[in-house]
């Protein structure tokens, strides 16, 4: 990811959000909420309220930076890899799964690991433009950025290279383990205790 | 207030004049035509109508290689690929595209996202031109005077919509005929039953004609369309497409053939027309011209002419 796209991409694509989104709140009732309570009020069950588009590009472009790290990538280890290969059979059923998820979006939008609370289990899902799984209720794990201002200028038309890159140098497995172990804390992943009488 | 029928006699008047200049009116420039229903076998990518650094310094060569080249090149393999052996097996791309939309109450067929992007992408290369921008003739000034109060109205709620569209997705100006969608009547509102032009945004491939609308001119505001020449500013890159490259001389004509393609497939006649027919009844009493009234009540040219369009 080239310096250039990090430049435009944080310094005016995430601070448009960011300076919008506090121009709404000067006048909109939602001022002093949080970040996270404006996603989940903002989403209203589907039919995004204005606030909302600014609000969750903010939280999705804070997450995606987190979500990398220089010269990482390649694969987990410890209990973020062994519940990945229980949840997809493997770490390259997952890669190959996160890739097609990818590339299978039409449009902009993110593509994301997240924990299901219902389902309790690891999950690879696409959103469209700027919904986010938080308003659908998940913990988002990590995301990739799939709108083509992200990756325009490096790959252009090639969002297979560019998600191969981010799976393969570029996503930090140490920000994905904090947040499973965050995340560990809201959805009981064991199987349950029972003691024996 | 004024009613379709300005729109049927200027067209009127117009093709009277060009009808015989212009013998063939399938216009090699224009994009294909949606309601056309040909046997085909396999989509084919239209060329560009003009070389690919034509549009510079506005669209770089670049650009225009990777868009149309590339870009749009895997929406025609993509179809292609996922249209044999199918239903949509064929069709036009018009056809295809309107088909496979499926009225929009639902998420559309697979192959709409392709085949709309390929009929967006040849209107949108079609709606430039080296060299472009300039002011509307007179005619369509007065059009767009009457249905945005004046052409800076027009370029301004343009520029609105091109920079609210959130997400990737285009912005189209066209013309609305009467016909309401998917109903074969009349509006009780008389304002909605004359053809008006309507500034429209649409999301990711979804396109006018889908809602029965004509479109006169697209732009691309998917990010790949200006991110290499423009990066984030779209603004700048509406505004340059507006100035020096948009073809009005193409906006123009593709009004004409929309106001014969609405009158057709409406079939409705306007009161000026029926005015004209009972007027021209009444004389025909004292002078014998029957032929007058038919021809005024069916709303085509005079006799002499084909009419035009499909």
């Amino acid at each position: 990811m080239s310096k250039r796209t990090v430049e435009l991409h944080w310094g005016k694509h995430h601070q448009n959000y960011v300076d919008g989104l506090n121009k709404q709140l000067a006048t909109s009732m939602f001022y002093g909420y949080t970040l996270e309570e404006l996603i989940k009020e903002g989403y209203n069950n589907g039919n995004p309220l204005p606030e909302y588009n600014n609000a969750a590009q903010v939280w999705n472009h804070h997450f995606f930076w987190e979500s990398m790290q220089p010269e990482s990538g390649g694969s987990p280890e410890g209990g973020v890899l062994q519940q990945i290969e229980k949840d997809f059979g493997s770490f390259t059923n997952f890669r190959e799964e996160f890739i097609c998820s990818a590339l299978s979006l039409l449009g902009s939008g993110w593509v994301w690991l997240v924990l299901k609370r219902e389902e309790r289990k690891l999950s690879v899902v696409c959103t469209r433009n700027a919904i986010s799984p938080l308003a659908l209720g998940d913990i988002p794990i990590m995301n990739l950025d799939l709108w083509e201002h992200a990756y325009y200028l490096d790959y252009k038309d090639d969002r297979r290279m560019y998600v191969t890159n981010f799976i393969d140098h570029l996503v930090s497995w140490h920000t994905v383990t904090l947040r499973m172990m965050r995340g560990e804390a809201f959805v009981n992943l064991g199987e349950p205790n029972i003691p024996v009488a | 207030m004024n009613d379709v029928a300005d729109d049927e006699s200027a067209s009127d008047a117009e093709t009277e004049e060009n009808a015989d200049a212009n013998g063939d009116t399938v216009d090699a420039l224009e994009s294909s035509d949606p309601d056309e229903v040909g046997p085909v076998t396999w989509i084919e990518q239209q060329p560009l109508p003009y070389p690919s650094d034509a549009l510079e310094p506005y669209i770089s060569k670049e650009t225009v290689e990777q868009h149309w080249g590339i870009h749009q090149h895997i929406h025609v393999e993509r179809l292609n690929g996922m249209i044999g052996g199918s239903e949509w097996e064929g069709m036009s791309l018009g056809q295809m595209m309107l088909s496979s939309f499926n009225e929009g109450r639902e998420a559309p067929h697979p192959p709409f996202f392709h085949a709309a992007q390929i009929w967006n992408h040849d209107f949108y290369w079609r709606s430039m031109q080296p060299g472009g921008g300039s002011k509307p003739s007179e005619r369509l000034l007065k059009f767009i005077k009457r249905d945005f109060g004046s052409y800076d109205g027009m370029i301004q709620q343009f520029m609105d919509a091109a920079l609210t569209q959130f997400g990737s997705g285009w912005v189209w100006l066209s013309y609305k005929g009467s016909k309401l969608p998917h109903v074969n009547s009349r509006s009780p509102i008389p304002s909605d039953n004359y053809g008006r032009l309507v500034i429209s945004k649409t999301p990711n491939a979804i396109n006018p004609l889908v809602w029965g609308h004509s479109p006169l001119l697209a732009i691309d505001v998917w990010e790949h369309a200006y991110y290499l020449d423009y990066e984030d500013r779209r603004a700048d890159y509406v505004s340059t497409f507006l100035e020096k490259l948009l073809s009005w001389e193409t906006v123009e004509s593709r009004l004409k053939k929309a106001v014969i393609r609405a009158i057709e497939r409406d079939g409705h006649v306007s009161r000026k027309h029926v005015r004209k027919q009972l007027l021209a009844q009444g004389k025909s009493r004292i002078r014998a011209r029957p032929q007058q009234a038919n021809e005024n009540a069916r709303g085509q040219t005079s006799s002499q002419e084909k009419p035009l369009g499909v």
